[in-house]
């Protein structure tokens, strides 16, 4: 039965996953408080866990999530779930349409829908940042941890620093200021 | 047929290598698979030019779903239809899956370690910069005009007050930029659906 929520869930996040990444993260919080799969910290850790290993990010956080609230095959029937959409609308794409991306319909679509993804991407940084206090704002980790995710954005926009060694980075900040 | 049936096996072998060692080696999300895919497809093996390669692309960034497992379909359904779709993906999938349990194993095992502790929550601020980046990298390309700034903060304003099902926003946004669109020309405006160069030609920026 959890099983069988889990798959449906991320069935249901894998079709509507435009923009991928980190835009999907609010809707996996969403769900998973829904269903109670797991508690917001746990969550936060999970997202974090997914952001620094290889690979895609929503992928990685369905296998990850999977695993915390099914165990092995919750991870399989999760991870299943966000990749089956893709897979069968792209092969109904190649197949069919080709020069989709020409059409009008689908460009009208795309002039609504991009801003709204950027909209999302913001929502999960704010909220992706917010979560991690629940006693004070004004506390010296809130000043690091601002800190090192502005130094972060300026060392790959700016610098164009490749994102594993912002990580590694951060990491060995971490331990300094926390 | 029967001739045939090595090679195509082979082809879907090559094309599983292929893909399976492409995401272990990408950092960042789907499209930093981009330039590697490029190099393997087009430039070394020559299986599809770059110009339908850079189409795929734009389309794989089109469909729903992560830009990475899109490509990959696109790809292994060029090459070997059906089961070479599929067999792209799952190779796309595989590696990922199992090096996210053994990183989470490891988190499990030292968690407790002050030490780790911290170089977690250094971690945790620097994916908050890394969504950040995300974020102004698809704004970039996404807000040029007003319309579409108002979609944008409207979009983070209901999400902070409401909390509603993003899902919802992403269903909504479809409709809407068909509705925006006719409402512009009915009312004579200029139409412009996209992000252009001066010279008319569409930026197309890998925006995760």
């Amino acid at each position: 039965m959890l099983h069988w929520q889990l798959f449906l869930a991320f069935l249901k996040i894998g079709l509507l996953s435009f923009g991928g990444g980190y835009a999907v993260i609010p809707m996996i919080q969403y769900e998973s408080e829904r269903y109670g799969w797991l508690p917001g910290e746990e969550f936060q850790r999970l997202v974090a866990l997914a952001g620094m290993s290889p690979g895609p990010v929503a992928t990685n956080s369905a296998t990850l999530i999977g695993y915390e609230a099914g165990g092995l095959l919750g991870a399989i029937v999760a991870t299943a779930g966000i990749v089956l959409p893709s897979l069968v609308i792209v092969i109904v794409i190649a197949a069919f349409f080709y020069r989709m991306n020409a059409n009008i319909w689908v460009k009208s679509s795309f002039y609504g829908l991009r801003p709204i993804i950027t909209g999302l991407i913001v929502y999960a940084a704010i909220h992706f940042g917010l979560s991690n206090h629940s006693d004070t704002i004004y506390h010296w980790s809130t000043f690091a941890t601002l800190l090192i995710g502005v130094l972060a954005f300026l060392a790959i926009v700016k610098y164009k620093l490749h994102p594993f060694g912002v990580i590694a980075g951060a990491a060995i900040l971490g331990i300094v200021l926390f | 047929m029967n001739e045939q049936l090595p090679t195509r096996l082979s082809v879907l072998l090559h094309l599983f290598w292929i893909f399976f060692r492409i995401g272990p080696s990408t950092f960042g999300g789907g499209y930093a698979m981009i330039p590697i895919i490029e190099r393997e497809i087009s430039l070394k093996r020559n299986w599809i030019d770059q110009q339908q390669l850079s189409d795929l692309m734009s389309m794989a960034a089109a469909a729903p779903g992560g830009v990475g497992v899109n490509a990959s379909a696109f790809i292994g359904y060029r090459i070997g239809k059906v089961p070479g779709a599929i067999v792209a993906t799952l190779a796309i999938t595989l590696p990922t899956f199992i090096i996210v349990f053994l990183l989470s194993a490891l988190y499990a095992a030292f968690q407790h370690e002050p030490k780790v502790q911290a170089a977690f929550q250094g971690i945790h601020a620097a994916i908050i910069g890394l969504m950040a980046v995300a974020a102004y990298k698809m704004g970039k390309q996404a807000l040029f005009d007003r319309t579409t700034i108002a979609v944008a903060a409207c979009t983070v304003g209901i999400m902070l007050i409401t909390g509603i099902n993003p899902t919802v926003m992403i269903a909504v946004g479809l409709a809407l930029g068909i509705c925006l669109i006719r409402l512009k020309k009915a009312l004579g405006l200029s139409v412009q659906t996209e992000r252009t160069t001066p010279d008319n030609q569409p930026i197309i920026e890998y925006y995760i």
